[in-house]
This record gives C-alpha cells, sequence and structure tokens, in this order.
C-alpha cells in the first residue's frame, strides 16, 4: 500500500496502518512543520491537504490517507525552496505571529484559492475558520489570502 | 508583488514550517515525561504510591517530591508554589508525580497506576469565605488567606460623596480566562557533560525559567543554560507554568542522564497552567450637576487560586489605575487577591486592567446618562490632559498626553457622533437592534514600582562587517526580535541585513527582566540603543586620529560613515575593518535602566509609572432580538505607540488584541465545577474564530516620549483591554440593557 506525501511515493507497511497520522507525519517522516495544538480536531493546528482539501490529521489514521496524494508545509513551497506566492504574502502583509497556526492557515487559504481563485473576504474568513489563531485576530491573514488569489 | 512591506527575521522559518518548537526537537536516546494530576482538589496526602506505575511498560523512573534535590517550593514573589505536591493537595491542576518512559505512549499509559490516598478537606472556592475568619486556610504557615491588599487613599471620599449630586453604586464580575497560546506547554533538557542543564522550551521568558530549573534542581544559575527556543504564544501565560514545566523536565534529565521531552496536551494546560483573574469590583462613584467626578471609592476582589503566582502585581497595577484615565480628587481603593482551592491566576496580557477598564468605562457611561451627557461629553470633562495629576499623585508631563487625540481620531474615523443617534435602544422595525460603543484607558508602561526595571544588550561587530545583536528580552512570538533588529539598523545607520539577532541564552547575557507588561520593544529597544551610543562613541574615539578628523565628525548614515568636516564616506566594511586592525573589537554593551518610579504603599501614591501610552476603542454591532446573537460590524483603535518601529507587527498587535478583548466580552469563560476545570479543551472553550471578527481598523498615533531611548513604547496590552467595555456600552446602546458580567450573554 502507498500514499504520496509531498510529491514522493511513500510505502507503507500494515503495521503502520492504524497509526495516528499526525503522529505517523511529525514523528516517523520528522515533518514537524505540522502542529499539534488539541488533538479532537477543533484547533487546525495539524492541518494538512488530502487531495488538495484542507483536512485535520490529529484524529485520522494511516489508512485514510492510502492512494491518496497529501501535502504538508514542508512540500508547499517551490523545490528551489523559493516561497510560494502564499507564504510571501504571509510575510508582506503581518499574517504571521507566533507562527504556530501558519502551516494550517498557509494551506487552508491554498484550498480555498484552488477551488474559487476570486473570494470575497467573508467567504475567505469562513474557510479559515477551522484553524483558530490566538495572535493576529486574523485580519492580515484574510489581507494575505485575498491578495494572492491573482496568482490562482 | 505585494505593495505590503511587513518583514520579520523569523518569517522565512515560520511560513515554510522549519521553525523548531521544543515538541519539534529531538535528540539521541530521548525519553519522555508526562505529569500525573490526582484527582482531588483539596486534600492531605497520605501516601503516593507509584510501584505499580514503575513496573509499566517502557517505564525508566517515577519521579515524586522525594526526588527534588533541590528546592521545591518556589515562586516570582512567594515561594508558595509546590513544584511536586508533599503532602497536600490544594487545586486540581496540582501535580503529584513525573513518568519518565522510552516513549511518549507508554509514559501516558503509566499515568493511571500512580495512586495517590488522601484524607479529603473541605473546598474553598469562593472568594469572600476566604476572607472570613473562620475560613479553611490553603497556605496555614500564611495565617491569612489574603495575597495581597493595594489601597488608594486619596482626599476624602466622604467630603467628596457630600459634595455629588449624582452617586452612583454597581458591582461588575469578570471571569476566569485561559491565554490559550496554540503551542501548549513543551521542554526539552539535556544533561550536559560538563555538569550544566541545557534547557529548551516554549516560555515567556528564559531567565525566570532559569530560576525554577535551578531552585528545583539545586544547581547554581550558571549551571543552567536556557535556550530561546521559538514559542507558539505566551500573552503572559508562559511564565511559571512553563518555567515549571521546564524545571520538572530538568530533573528528570538529570535523574535519567538522559535527554527529556515533556510535550503538554491541550487538557493537561488548561488543567495546570495559571489563568487571567476572575474580579468582583464594587464601585460608588459621585459626580456633581456638571458631569465632573467627585468621588470613587471601590473595592476588588480577585481569585489568586490556590498559588501566589504575581497576583500582588496584577492587583497593584488595577489599584493604580482603579479610576480609569479620570482626574478624580476624592478615590478610595481596596483591591485585594484572595487565596482558593480553584486553578490559580497570573499574568495575563492586560495584567489587571482588562476587569477594571470594563468596570469603569460601563460605568462612566451610566453616569453620563444620569447627568445628561453624551458619553463624548463626560469623558472630556474628565480624562487626564497634559500636566493633570493622575489619582496617585503623578503629573503626567514629561510626555505626550494624548488621549484627547486618539479619542478623536477613533469617533472620527467611525463617525460615532452620527451613529450615536441610530442606535436602537431596544427598539426596531426588523430583528436586529444596531448599537455604537467606546472605550477609552491610559496604561502605565512597564513594569512600574512594580519591580526593578532594566535591560542590556550586546552588539558584536564582526571582522566582515556583518552584526551580532542580542538584547536581555525574548521572542514570545510578536516579533520583537525583528523590531531589535530595525531599532539596530536605524541607530547605526546600516542595513538590516547585516544584522542577525543572537539566538539568546542565559549564559551569554545579563538578565533583562521578564517579557511582560508590554515592556519588551520598550525596555530592549532602549538597552539596544545605549549600546549603539557606546558603539559609535568606541569607534569615533578609535578612529578619530586615524582618519584626521575629531571624534564629532562622524556620521552613521547610508550603510556607513561620513566624515562630516571632509566630506569623506567609508562603508561599514572599512569602518570595522579599521577597528580591528587597530586591535579594538567593535563591541560594545549597552544597559538601560527604567527612570525612579515610586510608591508608597500605605496610601497609595507615587509615580507608579515612568511613563503612559493612550488609547481608545469603538465597535459597531447589532444584537439579533430573537436569538440574542452579537453580530460586530466593525472596530477601530487608535494607539499611542510613541513611535512605529514595524508597522505590519505593529498593526498585527492592534488587531490580535482587538480580537482577544471580543472574546473576553462575549464568550470566553473557563467553567469549573466544585474546583476542577470543565472548560479542558478547545470544544468547551470558546475562542473567537475568524468568521465572528468584522474587518478592522487600526490609527497608529505617534508620539516623542524622550523617556524611551528608542522612541518606541508598548503595544500589546493596550490593545486588549478596552475592547469589552466598547462591546458592552455598544449592546447597552443597542439593547438598551446594561450587563454587569462577563462574558456578556444575552437575555431577552
Ligand atoms: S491538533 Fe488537530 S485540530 Fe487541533
Ligand atoms: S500566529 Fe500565533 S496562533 Fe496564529
Amino acid at each position: 500500500m502507498k500514499t504520496t506525501i509531498n510529491g514522493k511515493e511513500i510505502l507503507l507497511r500494515e503495521e503502520i496502518l492504524e497509526k495516528n497520522l499526525l503522529e505517523f507525519i511529525r514523528e516517523d517522516l520528522d515533518l514537524t512543520g505540522t502542529k499539534k495544538g488539541c488533538e479532537i480536531e477543533v484547533c487546525g493546528a495539524c492541518t494538512i491537504l488530502i487531495n488538495n482539501e484542507a483536512v485535520t490529521s490529529c484524529r485520522k489514521l494511516v489508512k485514510d490517507v492510502v492512494g491518496k496524494s497529501v501535502m504538508t508545509i514542508e512540500g508547499f513551497e517551490n523545490e528551489d525552496g523559493a516561497l510560494h506566492p502564499l507564504q510571501q504574502a504571509f510575510i508582506d502583509c503581518g499574517a504571521i505571529q507566533c507562527g504556530y497556526c501558519t502551516p494550517g492557515m498557509v494551506l487552508t487559504g491554498h484550498a480555498l484559492l484552488f477551488k474559487n481563485n476570486n473570494p470575497t473576504r467573508e467567504e475567505i474568513k469562513e474557510a479559515i475558520t477551522p484553524v483558530i489563531c490566538r495572535c493576529t485576530g486574523y485580519q492580515q491573514i484574510v489581507d494575505a489570502i485575498e491578495n494572492t488569489a491573482k496568482f490562482y | 508583488m505585494s505593495e505590503r512591506k511587513g518583514w520579520r527575521n523569523d518569517g522565512y522559518a515560520k511560513v515554510t514550517g522549519r521553525s523548531r518548537y521544543a515538541d519539534d526537537m529531538k535528540f539521541h536516546n530521548m525519553l519522555h515525561a508526562v505529569p500525573v494530576y490526582s484527582d482531588h482538589v483539596h486534600a492531605y496526602i497520605i501516601k503516593i504510591d507509584v510501584s505499580k506505575a514503575e513496573q509499566s511498560e517502557g517505564v525508566i523512573r517515577v519521579i515524586t517530591y522525594k526526588d527534588v534535590p533541590g528546592e521545591n517550593r518556589f515562586g516570582q514573589i512567594h515561594k508558595d508554589y509546590y513544584m511536586f505536591a508533599e503532602d497536600r493537595i490544594r487545586g486540581n491542576g496540582d501535580v503529584v508525580a513525573l513518568i519518565v518512559a522510552k516513549t511518549r505512549e507508554e509514559a501516558i499509559e503509566a499515568i493511571g497506576k500512580v495512586t495517590v490516598e488522601v484524607e479529603q478537606l473541605p473546598l474553598l472556592l469562593d472568594p469572600e469565605e476566604a476572607l472570613k475568619s473562620d475560613s479553611i486556610l490553603i497556605h496555614e504557615e500564611k495565617k491569612t488567606n489574603i495575597v495581597t491588599h493595594h489601597k488608594v487613599r486619596r482626599g476624602s471620599v466622604e467630603e467628596g460623596f457630600k459634595n455629588s449630586d449624582i452617586i452612583l453604586e454597581r458591582e461588575y464580575k469578570t471571569q476566569l480566562i485561559e491565554h490559550s497560546y496554540m503551542e501548549p506547554e513543551s521542554s526539552v533538557c539535556i544533561p550536559r557533560h560538563d555538569g550544566v542543564m541545557e534547557v529548551f522550551g516554549s516560555m515567556q521568558h528564559p531567565f525566570s525559567t532559569r530560576r525554577f530549573v535551578a531552585t528545583l534542581l539545586g544547581k547554581e544559575l550558571s549551571e543552567v543554560e536556557v535556550k530561546g527556543t521559538p514559542t507558539g504564544g505566551g500573552f503572559g501565560g508562559k511564565d511559571d507554568t512553563a518555567a515549571i514545566v521546564c524545571a520538572r523536565t530538568a530533573l528528570a534529565a538529570m535523574l535519567t542522564k538522559h535527554p527529556v521531552k515533556m510535550t503538554y496536551k491541550r487538557e493537561w494546560s488548561i488543567k495546570e497552567s495559571y489563568k487571567r483573574h476572575p474580579y468582583k469590583l464594587n464601585y460608588k462613584m459621585g459626580l456633581d450637576k456638571s458631569g465632573k467626578i467627585k468621588a470613587v471609592e471601590c473595592r476588588f476582589l480577585a481569585d489568586a487560586g490556590n498559588y501566589t503566582s504575581v497576583t500582588p502585581w496584577v492587583l497593584w497595577r488595577s489599584t493604580v489605575q482603579c479610576c480609569g484615565p479620570y482626574k478624580v480628587d476624592n478615590v478610595k481603593c481596596d483591591a485585594l487577591g484572595v487565596h482558593t482551592n480553584n486553578i490559580f491566576t497570573g499574568a495575563m496580557r492586560g495584567f489587571g486592567s482588562p476587569q477594571v477598564n470594563f468596570a469603569i468605562e460601563s460605568l462612566i457611561e451610566e453616569a453620563a446618562e444620569m447627568v445628561g451627557l453624551s458619553p463624548m461629553e463626560i469623558r472630556k470633562r474628565n480624562m487626564v490632559m497634559q500636566g493633570d495629576e493622575t489619582i496617585t499623585g503623578q503629573i503626567l508631563e514629561n510626555h505626550t498626553v494624548n488621549l484627547s487625540n486618539v479619542f478623536e481620531k477613533v469617533q472620527t474615523e467611525i463617525g460615532f457622533e452620527e451613529k450615536l443617534k441610530k442606535c436602537s435602544h431596544g427598539k426596531s422595525d426588523t430583528d436586529e437592534l444596531y448599537g455604537i460603543g467606546i472605550a477609552i484607558s491610559y496604561r502605565g508602561m512597564s513594569l512600574g514600582a512594580e519591580g526593578k526595571d532594566y535591560c542590556s544588550a550586546i552588539i558584536n561587530a564582526q571582522p566582515d562587517g556583518s552584526v551580532l545583536l542580542e538584547a536581555g528580552v525574548h521572542e514570545n512570538g510578536q516579533g520583537l526580535e525583528s523590531a531589535m533588529l530595525l531599532i539596530l539598523a536605524e541607530q547605526l545607520g546600516i542595513k538590516k541585513e547585516r544584522i542577525r539577532y543572537q539566538c539568546s541564552s542565559t549564559s551569554t547575557i545579563p538578565d533583562g527582566g521578564t517579557t511582560v507588561a508590554s515592556r519588551g520593544t520598550i525596555m530592549g529597544g532602549g538597552a539596544i540603543t545605549k549600546a549603539a551610543d557606546n558603539f559609535k562613541k568606541l569607534i569615533a574615539e578609535t578612529l578619530f586620529e586615524t582618519l584626521d578628523c575629531t571624534k564629532e565628525d562622524f556620521v552613521f548614515e547610508n550603510d556607513g560613515v561620513s566624515i562630516s568636516a571632509t566630506g569623506t564616506f567609508y562603508t561599514f566594511e572599512e569602518i570595522i575593518q579599521m577597528m580591528f586592525s587597530n586591535k579594538t573589537y567593535p563591541y560594545a554593551f549597552g544597559l538601560f535602566q527604567g527612570p525612579e518610579v515610586s510608591w508608597d504603599e500605605e496610601v497609595g501614591k507615587g509615580n507608579a509609572y515612568f511613563t503612559w501610552v493612550y488609547g481608545c476603542q469603538a465597535v459597531e454591532l447589532t444584537v439579533d432580538k430573537v436569538k440574542g446573537k452579537v453580530k460586530l460590524l466593525n472596530a477601530v483603535a487608535a494607539h499611542d505607540v510613541g513611535k512605529a518601529i514595524n508597522e505590519e507587527m505593529l498593526l498585527g498587535q492592534f488587531y490580535g488584541g482587538m480580537v482577544m478583548g471580543m472574546g473576553y466580552a462575549l464568550r470566553e469563560e473557563v467553567k469549573t465545577k466544585d474546583g476542577k476545570v470543565r472548560s479542558t479543551n478547545f470544544h468547551k472553550y470558546h475562542l473567537t474564530r475568524a468568521k465572528d471578527v468584522p474587518d478592522m481598523k487600526a490609527i497608529i498615533v505617534e508620539s516623542v516620549d524622550p523617556l524611551s531611548p528608542s522612541g518606541a513604547k508598548g503595544v500589546g496590552e493596550p490593545t486588549n483591554e478596552i475592547m469589552a467595555p466598547a462591546i458592552a456600552n455598544a449592546i447597552y446602546n443597542a439593547t438598551g440593557k446594561r450587563y454587569y458580567k462577563l462574558p456578556i450573554k444575552i437575555e431577552l
């Protein structure tokens, strides 16, 4: 059984299938950009993309991504390390403070723009509502996503 | 690509997920620790049995108070916190043991195998009860449950009330709230071969952590090195508890001689970490017919919970700011904090002001209505202006007092006067009631007479012209390092790209005091400005002969030095190389000592803070008549920031503070039952989410303040302290009903 993570195919051993997906990503794959905030699917810190949909990973199992394409924040920038326009916009708009929500926010913003490249501010707010940010008050995050729509 | 120019030195790391927070670190042979709580709230401990846990799969060691080589009791003010419970449980968050195992899962598995045999004690949960002479004592050796009692005695309130035409008496209540930093507590400790304990962790302040660690381990301060680690939010909440988590982890590392990691689950974090004090505030205010406040008498009762933490300092700020930013000649204030068996309370963004501002800014509007003045007019008639005296006798003269300025700016921006006329006051033809509300405040900067205020910085230029900077303040996620870099770049006239912020360590720079009280920028920036002055002086003194000019001719600009007499320009690299050729290190230390403050505890008089800032916020909202739901439509804030250092980050402080204030007003509350926290995670503790937030407008007001060397003042807390009363006032204007309790639950 296989899954694709950040563009790389990974073979999954039978005994790993029942493992918690977030643990697998953070501990086994050492992709620690995916954060852990609540472990009960209410904070969004552990958000990843599965087939381009933003979903939380803390209550999923490895078997839930068999045959699917997963992207974590580590797979989001260009291969040469250059930032994706959405990431750059987060920096430019001051959308980052402590940075703990940032990976989940960026991926959630991407999933929205991927589907809708001309969202209203209200639609952006609705889309990022599953992800809690305690620092920024959201406004600059909304700005960053709004400013990047033209790249999609 | 974008017109916005936000910048931070850790921006790339954070937006790519590369930033390594404590829980992201791994070391060879690393063990995992987890805390064990008892099921109890108040009880004598008869026996802690760890034998079964010790036998559990993967468990290496179970640690209790008996294993503590140093002092088990510590605290920033009173040493009343037990890092491991000994003979008594005083609250449900008390930790009785630590389990260290090969994996975290194995450690968690063993938690249930620790048993605690107890003899129950009666619960003390009501702060008023705690004051009674026959109340059970939480800390018997203190002989009282009173943690602190601050006073103001100014003029004569009896006289003041006698000369009043109108007297109002009101009671307000504020709730227990959780900081809700998104990153739970985490620490990794490594016993180094030279005997030093190396500590990484999510924390507010490395030096505070070092004190806790050294105390528990019985080590000298120099034997503990706390290294700056990215912190996933703090808001005042990562001082005591985060430091204690580091201390316990360090003990586990010391006893097992292995690197040990301990990362909290959210449930443990909420159960154990200190919160914002719930207050009961009783106010009596007297005014004359013209709306002038003649007297204020108030009493605050704060629930400190089972340990002191920084309760005396929090209550002190409430005392100093008890009348809001108003001139009052006759004041009597008593602010008390008491022990109970509830979860303890300590520092949180605002630090004793959000509670008081909610009360006083609600009260002033009720008073306005009674004397027939508008909310604007009553404030204008009473607010402090340049040269006025605060209620503690401090003359506001050494900085710009621009309260009326921020007040005007917000009114203009939001169109306050016009919109006030449109408020529903409980009546409307549709399902929605409309209201607008406003609130103002002033705030003493930094610690004030609460503590010793000083901070240092080190500038260390390298032979190639690059610069290492270090300051004794700690990045909490707010962008402090970036602000420090920008201040130095400006002071030296060099490109910011030359400068690297040295990953701070408690072993390389003196203690600069904790990152609280919005003091990071003002104190750290002050120290950097002093260091830059010394740096420039050193260069001029070393090189004036070589360059054939006088010391006064050196102008640091354009990424180098111009010699004013000759017009010659040297690049920064050239200057630095000349320094090394002169066998002189381009290295400077800077110390900023906060200007003198004073306080007389008996009467509550003195120059409480060396400088002040001023703010105003307004909000528009609707209340659904059927569902009682409040919808925020618009919010505007103006705050005096001294000098703006990094605009996007500053805006982030505004918005973040405002939104946290919205939660305080409308939804946040840690629910408890019989001393046990019921809001165990974010499904039961409701934070403000993106869809709850209106588009906001932030107005940055700059002013010159000779008392801040860098010109910058703090903004983190001011933005968080007046949203609740602005919302309460708007709800009143919408519904015609006053709410005296936070969070506001609309009753129809
Ligand atoms: S950690 Fe998964 S949603 Fe919070
Ligand atoms: S930046 Fe801190 S939680 Fe969003």
